[in-house]
C-alpha cells in the first residue's frame, strides 16, 4: 500500500506527497510498527516518561521536603549520609529538588510549544488554505517576529513583561507561533494545488470538510514532526529564562535557576553545581532523539 | 543583481515598520505605566505628571509612537536611566564587543562544521559518520549556558588555565588584541559556537549527501575528473542551503550571546541587556532590543544577496 510520504526538497522545506486518506489507518500503524523497532527512540521516550512520572508523583515518592532549608547542612557533596545526591546552598536536598524542578521544567517547555502549535497551526492552515489576502496578512505578521532572533525575542518579551511563569510562557508562545505558522502555511498552499482538493471541490464538498479530511490528514503529520523538535528549544529557553531571573521565581524548585543559584558553588563544589544543567541536557537529547525517531517512522525529512 | 537587492530591501520597509511597532510596545508591556519604573513610589503626584509630560507619556499611544519613530530614525536611542548617558553610545560599544566574540564563535562552529559535515558525508565507514552525528546532536541538545558554566569549572576553577570572566584583565572594558584579551575569549568562544556547530553540521552532512547522489556527481566520475574538483562541485551546490542556515545561525548565536555574556560578565549587549532588564532601564532594553532586531535583519538581507549571488536560481520574488 501506498504510504503518505511527505519528503523534503532542497530548500530544506517539507515537501508533501499526496496520499488518499483512505490510507490513514494502515499508516498511523505503520508508524507505530516502525517506532517499536526503533530502540533509540523507544529509550529516549522511556526516559521521558520516567522523567514526568518522577516529576508528577515526586510528592508521593518519600523524597526529602524540597523547600526545607538548613544553614548547617548547605552544600553537601554528593554521596552524603541522607543526602546522595548532596545539598544546594540552602541546605536543601539536591535530589528532591531536582525532581521536582521536573516539575516546573518540563511544563515549561512543552506548554509553550502545545500553545503555539495550537494557534499557529491554525494561522499557518488558515493562511494557506484561503490563500490571497488573508496569507499575506497573516504571513506578513510572523515575518516582523522573524525579524528578532528567538532568544532576543524571549530576554525582551520577558523583560519587559517582569519575571514569573506565566509571563515565561506568554512569551516563549510567542517565540514558537511564527516558525510553527510558516511550516503549516507551506505544507498546506502544497496540498491545496494537489488535484484531490479540486475533485473535493468539484463534488461540492464544502470547505470545512475539505480542511477537516484532506488538508489535516496530509499536513498534521508533517506539522506534528516540526513542533516536537522544538520541544527541547524550548525546554533550553525556559531554562535559559530562569538561569536570567526572568522565568520561575524562587524558591520554587527549577533546573535553570538553580543553575543560577548554584553558581556561586562553582569553587567549593563544581559537581553539585553543574547538576541541574546534567537534567535539562538529558531531557534535550531525549526530544530530539524522539523527534528524530519520529521523523523517521513518519517518513518525513526536514 | 543590484535591483534584486533594492527589491529586497524595499521589501524589509514594511518589516523594519512592524519591528518598530513592537519594539516600541516593549515599553508598554512593562507592568504599571513607564513612568513608575524612575520614580520612587512616594514621589508626589505632581513630579509624576511633570515627567510624564517630559518624556511625552500623557499623549495617546499613536502620537508618541510617531515621536519616538521620529527621533530614534535620527540615532537619538534616548538615555540611559541607570547611567545617564546616551542609549546610542552604550549600546554601541556593548555591541562591538558582542561582534568580535560572535565573529571568533561563527568562525570555529562554521569551519569545523563544514569539515565534520562534508567528512560525514563523504565517509564510507559508519563509525566516522556516527560520530559526527553524535557531535551535532549533542551541539543542538547541550544547554549552552550550562556548557559555559562547565567549561569555567575545567578549565578556570580546576586547572586555573583560563580566565573564568571578563573581557580582559584588571576591569577592561574594550577589547584589544593581546594575549591576555584573547585568553579571556576563548571560554566564551566555545560555549557560544556549540548551537551553530550542531545546527551547521547537520545541515552540511544531510546537504553534501544530497547532493552526492545527483547525477551530475556521477556524470563528472564517468568523466574523469578528479575527486578534489568533484568536491568543489558538490560544495558549490550543498553551498545555497547551508548558506541560508548559516546565515540564521549567526543571527541566533547574537541572541544566545546574552546567556553566555551574562556567564563571562562579557560587556557585550546581552549583559548590557540584563543588566537593563534588572534596573528596569527601559530605555537601554528598547534601544538594544532594536540594534540587534536591525542587524540581524541585515544580515539576513546579506546572506539572501550572497544566496542568490552563489545560486541564481532561488531568486524570490
Amino acid at each position: 500500500m501506498a504510504l503518505q510520504s511527505p519528503s523534503l526538497d532542497v530548500g530544506g522545506a517539507i515537501l508533501v506527497k499526496p496520499t488518499p486518506t483512505s490510507a490513514g489507518r494502515g499508516y498511523w500503524q505503520s508508524v507505530g510498527r516502525r517506532l517499536r523497532r526503533d530502540p533509540v527512540t523507544l529509550i529516549c521516550a522511556a526516559i521521558l516518561i520516567l522523567l514526568v512520572l518522577a516529576s508528577m508523583a515526586a510528592p508521593y515518592l518519600n523524597l526529602a521536603d524540597p523547600y526545607k532549608t538548613s544553614m548547617l547542612r548547605r552544600l553537601y557533596p554528593l554521596g552524603s549520609p541522607n543526602h546522595w545526591l548532596g545539598t544546594d546552598e540552602l541546605g536543601r536536598d539536591m535530589f528532591a529538588r531536582l525532581i521536582y524542578g521536573g516539575r516546573l521544567s518540563l511544563f515549561m517547555g512543552v506548554t509553550p510549544v502545545v500553545c503555539a502549535l495550537l494557534i499557529g497551526g491554525s494561522l499557518g492552515i488558515l493562511a494557506g488554505f484561503v490563500g490571497g489576502k488573508t496569507n499575506m496578512a497573516i504571513m506578513r505578521i510572523m515575518d516582523v517576529f522573524y525579524a528578532f532572533p528567538s532568544v532576543l525575542l524571549a530576554i525582551s518579551l520577558s523583560g519587559a513583561m517582569g519575571a514569573g511563569t506565566e509571563n515565561t510562557l506568554l512569551s516563549l508562545t510567542l517565540v514558537f507561533i511564527p516558525p510553527i505558522c510558516r511550516v503549516s502555511e507551506s505544507v498546506t498552499t502544497q496540498v491545496r494545488g494537489f488535484d484531490f482538493v479540486d475533485a473535493a471541490k468539484a463534488s461540492g464538498a464544502s470547505s470545512f470538510t475539505i480542511v477537516r479530511v484532506h488538508v489535516l490528514g496530509n499536513v498534521l503529520g508533517p506539522i506534528l514532526v516540526y513542533a516536537t523538535s522544538l520541544i527541547s528549544v524550548a525546554i533550553i529557553l525556559a531554562a535559559g529564562l530562569s538561569f536570567l531571573g526572568l522565568g520561575v521565581k524562587p524558591p520554587e524548585p527549577e533546573w535553570g535557576l538553580m543553575l543560577n543559584t548554584l553558581r556561586q558553588a562553582i569553587y567549593v563544589n563544581p559537581v553539585l553545581a553543574a547538576l541541574p544543567g546534567v537534567m535539562i541536557f538529558i531531557t534535550s537529547i531525549c526530544f530530539n532523539l524522539m523527534s528524530d525517531g519520529l521523523r523517521a517512522a513518519m517518513d518525513v525529512k526536514a | 543583481m543590484l535591483l534584486y537587492a533594492l527589491r529586497r530591501l524595499i521589501y524589509l520597509i514594511p518589516v523594519a515598520f512592524g519591528v518598530s511597532l513592537l519594539v516600541f510596545a516593549l515599553v508598554h508591556l512593562a507592568p504599571g505605566d513607564p513612568i513608575s519604573a524612575i520614580v520612587p513610589p512616594d514621589a508626589p503626584k505632581e513630579v509624576v505628571d511633570k515627567l510624564k509630560e517630559y518624556y511625552g507619556f500623557d499623549k495617546p499611544l499613536p502620537v508618541q509612537y510617531l515621536r519616538w519613530l521620529g527621533v530614534t530614525l535620527t540615532g537619538d536611542l534616548g538615555t540611559s536611566i541607570g547611567t545617564g548617558r546616551s542609549v546610542a553610545a552604550e549600546v554601541g560599544s556593548a555591541f562591538g564587543n558582542t561582534i568580535i566574540l560572535a565573529i571568533a564563535a561563527t568562525l570555529l562552529a562554521f569551519s569545523l562544521a563544514v569539515i565534520l559535515g562534508t567528512a560525514a558525508a563523504y565517509a564510507k565507514s559508519r563509525i566516522v559518520d556516527r560520530l559526527v552525528t553524535v557531535i551535532s546532536l549533542i551541539g543542538v541538545s547541550v544547554p549552552h549556558f550550562w556548557l559555559a558554566i562547565v567549561l569555567v569549572i575545567i578549565f578556570a576553577v580546576e586547572l586555573g588555565a583560563l580566565p573564568p570572566m571578563g573581557i580582559g584583565p584588571e576591569n577592561s572594558t574594550g577589547w584589544k588584541f593581546d594575549r591576555a584579551h584573547l585568553a579571556h575569549m576563548v571560554l566564551p568562544t566555545i560555549a557560544l559556537s556549540v548551537i551553530p556547530l550542531g545546527v551547521v553540521t547537520r545541515t552540511v552532512r544531510s546537504t553534501v549527501k544530497e547532493t552526492l547522489n545527483m547525477e551530475f556527481v556521477t556524470a563528472l566520475q564517468a568523466k574523469g575528473m578528479r575527486d578534489s574538483r568533484i568536491l568543489f562541485h558538490v560544495l558549490k551546490n550543498a553551498a545555497p542551503t547551508c548558506l541560508a542556515v548559516m546565515g540564521l545561525q549567526a543571527g541566533n548565536l547574537i541572541g544566545g550571546s546574552i546567556l553566555i555574556e551574562t556567564v563571562f560578565a562579557w560587556p557585550g549587549t546581552g549583559f548590557l541587556l540584563n543588566s537593563a532588564i534588572f534596573r528596569r532601564d527601559l530605555p537601554i532594553l528598547q534601544g538594544t532590543t532594536l540594534v540587534l532586531a536591525g542587524f540581524f535583519m541585515l544580515l539576513n538581507l546579506t546572506v539572501d544577496i550572497i544566496q542568490t549571488m552563489v545560486d541564481p536560481r532561488i531568486k524570490r520574488g
